[in-house]
């Protein structure tokens, strides 16, 4: 068995332990992260020759349990050390994957407090990934474009001021779910965007952050099987990530979705993201996510339903109203009613001076218009605003062709 | 844990003290401090006179130092402050979050750093 095996196996269990661990020790998520680490080393010397445990959940915990202790034991100076010690001394070695209703998984609480509002944006997103996604803060360091010190300073004083401030390790009441859920979503809908379009770099996509943003909302839907939010995100990044492989040609060109090679779109994919998304509509409480899955569904459909994304980016609008919107409103009234009839909606945005997108958006449109001096200054504008290598060689293409 | 509680309040929403608004107003503080004592959170809390009273002091090479303000460059002011005592962040926020100025200004939450107590070197 090779590393990467044994850090696959690892991973697929370790968030769960972790979570469990966490609680145990009163919310140390210091301590609990440390000791999961050494269980690590241990699991890559002996898993190798040993194989995979049977129950490697089991296994990690009782190795995690044992090297808490072990630290506890050296760290002389921890005020709290007999308590801790004690509640180490407690945790049976039964495996903790037994069946537990979901609000009594851990891993929930662990997603609810690393999305905590009384967090940064940043830190929510790495402490995610680091904890509940058990990704290295070398390999979160490297997706966000950040050195390593950087973002382990940013792991460590989030967990910080989760200590400092007692942040709380549980499921928020129910008057505030709604408002909870919905910080968590964002966190695992901005590691899922930073990984599909990502901002700045070389390449278009980092399909490593997809795949795990898609994890973490799997595990979040699975979690809170109620909430339609949290199926349409998962449907919406399913939709979305179906038409990975197609966004970028054998070149590393960028294709946009009306050129797509079909055949390259990933069908499972597709199917249960739209299943996912009959799942979510069936609760019958709509939300923003429920609804950008729609469009994305429509967009992967055979023949392209323009009238009705324009009506469904009105609905977006008015349940989440926000510039951004507009403008993929004006660019489904452009397909719709024509360029014009986007161009004139397109105006109307306000406060998008330095977003690429509605330069680029402006740019196709004037094109279509036959305006081409105007398109031509709006193409150097995006290309201007565009971080991106792969986006702004595509936008340079469209310039050079009008 | 203990809580402080940093009230920063919007001088424009102030109403004079003599005033209906302003006893209403004043009410409202009373009610919030009577909550706090009923809940057992309370361990101390005062307003403070506006910033055009206070006073700056620093010691500088052996020399006090004695200045007006400071002036904040924000809006709000800080007028005043509670010391809680909550189970977690979660309480204190839903303490914080019920004061009467909330609409208007803003409230500062911070942690007391709780003194480590003294580990004996022979433990």
């Amino acid at each position: 068995m090779t590393a990467g095996a044994v850090e696959r196996a690892f991973r697929e269990e370790s968030g769960r332990v972790l979570a469990t661990l966490i609680r145990r020790l009163g919310g140390n998520f210091e301590l609990a992260e440390d000791a999961l680490q050494d269980a690590f080393a241990v699991a890559l010397a002996t898993w190798p020759r040993d194989g995979i445990p049977g129950n490697p959940g089991a296994w990690i915990t009782t190795a995690a349990r044992r090297k808490a202790i072990d630290r506890l034991r050296r760290e002389r100076g921890l005020a709290d050390r007999v308590a801790l010690l004690r509640a180490l001394m407690e945790i049976e070695s039964t495996p903790p994957d037994e069946p537990v209703g979901a609000v009594g998984d851990d891993r929930l609480r662990l997603v609810f407090t690393c999305c905590h509002p009384a967090l940064g944006m940043d830190a929510r997103v790495a402490l995610t990934l680091r904890t509940l996604g058990g990704l290295r803060t070398s390999e979160i360091a490297r997706a966000f474009l950040v050195p390593e010190p950087t973002m382990s300073q940013r792991l460590r004083r989030a967990k910080r001021k989760i200590a400092a401030a007692r942040i709380p390790y549980r499921v928020p009441r129910d008057e505030d779910l709604p408002e909870r859920m919905a910080a968590v979503l964002a966190v695992l809908y901005l590691i899922f965007n930073e990984g599909y379009a990502a901002s700045a770099g070389e390449r278009l996509v980092r399909a490593d952050l997809c795949t795990e943003a898609i994890r973490l909302a799997r595990l979040v839907a699975e979690l809170m099987p109620d909430d339609p939010e949290a199926a349409g995100l998962l449907a919406l990044m399913l939709l979305h990530d179906a038409r990975r492989d197609a966004r970028v040609d054998a070149k590393g060109r960028y294709v946009a979705l009306p050129d797509q090679d079909r055949d390259r779109w990933d069908r499972e994919r597709l199917d249960e993201g739209r299943r996912t998304l009959d799942r979510a509509l069936r609760l019958r409480r709509a939300g923003p996510y429920q609804v950008q899955a729609a469009i994305a569904s429509l967009h992967a459909a055979d023949r392209v339903d323009w009238p009705q994304i324009v009506a469904l980016y009105g609905t977006l609008g008015r349940m989440a109203p926000s510039p951004v919107v507009e403008v993929n409103r004006a660019v489904a009234v452009g397909m719709a009613d024509g360029p014009r009839a986007g161009l004139a909606l397109l105006e109307a945005v306000e406060g998008l001076e330095g977003y690429q997108p509605l330069h680029a958006a402006r740019a196709d449109l004037l094109r279509r218009a036959g305006d081409l001096a105007a398109a031509d200054a709006a193409y150097a504008r995006a290309i201007d605003l565009s971080a991106n290598a792969v986006e702004r060689e595509e936008l340079a293409r469209r310039r050079a062709a009008l | 844990m203990r809580y402080m509680l940093l009230i920063h309040v919007d001088p424009a929403q102030l109403a004079d003290p003599e005033s209906p608004e302003g006893r209403a107003n004043s009410e409202r503080w009373y009610a919030f401090t009577e909550g706090l004592v009923q809940a057992g959170a309370m361990v101390a809390g005062e307003p403070l006179q506006p910033p055009q009273t206070a006073t700056t002091v620093s010691v500088r090479d052996g020399e006090r130092v004695v200045t007006d303000g400071p002036f904040a460059d924000t809006k709000e002011w800080l007028g005043g402050f509670y010391v809680i005592d909550a189970p977690d962040l979660d309480a204190a926020l839903d303490h914080a979050a019920g004061m009467p100025h909330i609409a208007h200004g803003w409230v500062e939450v911070r942690p007391v750093m709780e003194m480590p107590a003294r580990v004996d070197a022979a433990s």
